[in-house]
């Protein structure tokens, strides 16, 4: 790799304390672990730090970012920094008038989650009652003039329904709405097996997509993330380890994406105990896979190589207990079978489902 | 959507941002999760995209800047450049 990294954009993961109990949150499983030990001055710094190092867009996520009593104060100084910023949000608990300081602020998008198109669905996979109000907030990002990102994680149970989800997409007017099929780390992991779905539903799914965004062209941006169980090779999981990407966790520590603390043998480093700049030249853990020198075979060979870098590490370490393993998704994996298998689960019928909880999971 | 003409008073979309970029001393144009550098001549686009001018109005202000290129040069690849924005909702045509 001969240009130096650069990262453009910041996740900054405020909080991981949330409302909600979705059965597929990407946070760790040990997240009651990790307290939210970043004052406002230290978010302000990290953000002054990842500007100065190339950053241009910032995601303010979590977790639940709203329940940041200092989320106007860390808008207000990316504004000033002039960051493009983008609330990741459930939209509870939020009143109209706390978004309407927020654009007042200089927020510049909001992407509201909903999780089915329907209030009964929804809420089932949320755990909790929030669907009505989720729209109700959809609609005031649209009334206050910012524009809409609608995202909605897919799974078995919703994905028959991704008509319906545009429908509703356009219904609100939404500028882009996102189709993300799970990505089976966190608490997908331990639903996998109710939640994955056959290939049949995604071939569908993916062709209602791919006609919704030829004719939506220009008016709505129509995304569909495809889930690497089911494809030949496996995505280029976060432009590649430590390339674009700078993720801070609520508890301080910087990582290379937001599940990186999952992985034994690494230490990563906590913004508050040293600068952006050096953690992201110079830590062991931004190193650890960059570039091409830690890939394993069939990957050192692989012409694809500098296409998805070998794919997701969490993936790898999680499915094989071997973080610089070939990802698993990949069909040229030694490891492939452990996602065969799992598909082969996906035409069983589905088991019970957990629900984040503060208490941590156990691999099903 | 509607197409963007000589007549068409362009808006830059709602999610999108322009933004100096210190590191390569070019425009980059923002929106939700993703960027585009644009080249200087882009970049000039962009910018008078703000309601106020009509796309034969921004052709003659940089025919002129950009002078001796002809006229209709400049304004067959700022329309064509127009329609690529708008395909990906980032133009507004000022019509609709
Ligand atoms: S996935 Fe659900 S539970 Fe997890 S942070 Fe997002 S809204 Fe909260
Ligand atoms: S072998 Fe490695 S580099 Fe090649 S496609 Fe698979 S994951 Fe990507």
């Amino acid at each position: 790799m001969s240009e130096e990294p650069r990262p453009y954009t910041l996740v900054a993961e405020l909080t991981y304390r949330c409302p909600l109990r979705c059965v597929y949150c990407s946070n760790p499983t040990d997240w009651n672990r990790h307290a939210d030990a970043l004052t406002t001055d230290d978010w302000l710094r990290v953000f002054r730090e990842a500007e100065a190092l190339g950053v241009v867009q910032l995601n303010l996520t979590g977790g639940e970012p709203l329940l940041r009593d200092d989320l106007e104060q860390l808008v207000e100084g990316a504004r000033r920094l002039d960051l493009y910023t983008n609330l990741i949000t459930s939209g509870i608990p939020l009143a109209r008038e706390r978004l309407a300081r927020l654009k007042a602020l200089g927020l510049d998008n909001v992407q509201v989650s909903i999780q089915d198109v329907t209030a009964a669905e929804s809420d089932r996979i949320a755990g909790a009652r929030t669907f009505d109000r989720k729209l109700e907030v959809a609609r005031w990002v649209k009334e206050l003039g910012f524009p809409l990102t609608l995202n909605v994680v897919l799974h078995r149970d919703n994905l028959d329904r991704v008509a319906a989800v545009i429908a509703l997409a356009e219904s609100l007017a939404a500028d882009r709405l996102e189709l993300a099929n799970t990505q089976y780390l966190g608490w997908a992991l331990v639903n996998r097996r109710t939640l994955l779905p056959t290939r049949e539903q995604l071939d569908a799914a993916r062709d209602v997509a791919r006609a919704a965004r030829r004719r939506l062209q220009g008016r709505m941006e129509v995304l569909f993330v495809t889930p690497d169980y089911y494809a030949e090779f496996p995505k280029a999981c976060m432009d590649g380890w430590g390339r674009r990407f700078l993720v801070v966790a609520p508890d301080g520590l910087v990582l290379p994406c937001h599940a990186a603390h999952t992985l034994p043998g690494l230490t990563f480093d906590n913004a508050r105990a040293r600068p952006l700049a050096e953690i992201w030249r110079h830590s062991t853990a931004f190193g650890a896979f960059r570039g091409e020198a830690w890939m394993p075979e069939p990957c050192r060979s692989c012409d694809r190589r500098a296409v998805d870098f070998g794919g997701c590490r969490c993936q790898a370490y999680h499915l094989t207990g071997d973080a610089a393993a070939t990802d698993p998704a990949c069909s040229l994996a030694p490891a492939h079978a452990l996602v065969e298998a799992a598909r082969a689960q996906a035409l069983e019928p589905a088991a019970s489902l957990t629900y984040r909880t503060a208490r941590v999971a156990e691999r099903a | 959507m509607s197409a963007i003409t000589a007549e068409s008073r362009p808006t830059l979309a709602a999610k999108a941002r322009l933004r100096w970029d210190r590191q390569t001393s070019r425009y980059l144009l923002l929106y939700p999760e993703r960027g585009l550098v644009l080249n200087p001549t882009a970049a000039d686009v962009v910018q008078l995209c703000t309601g106020e001018h009509t796309v034969g109005a921004i052709v003659d202000r940089l025919a002129a800047k950009y002078a001796p290129q002809p006229r209709e040069d400049v304004q067959r690849e700022i329309l064509a450049f127009l329609g690529r924005m708008a395909e990906r909702g980032l133009i507004r045509s000022g019509d609709e």
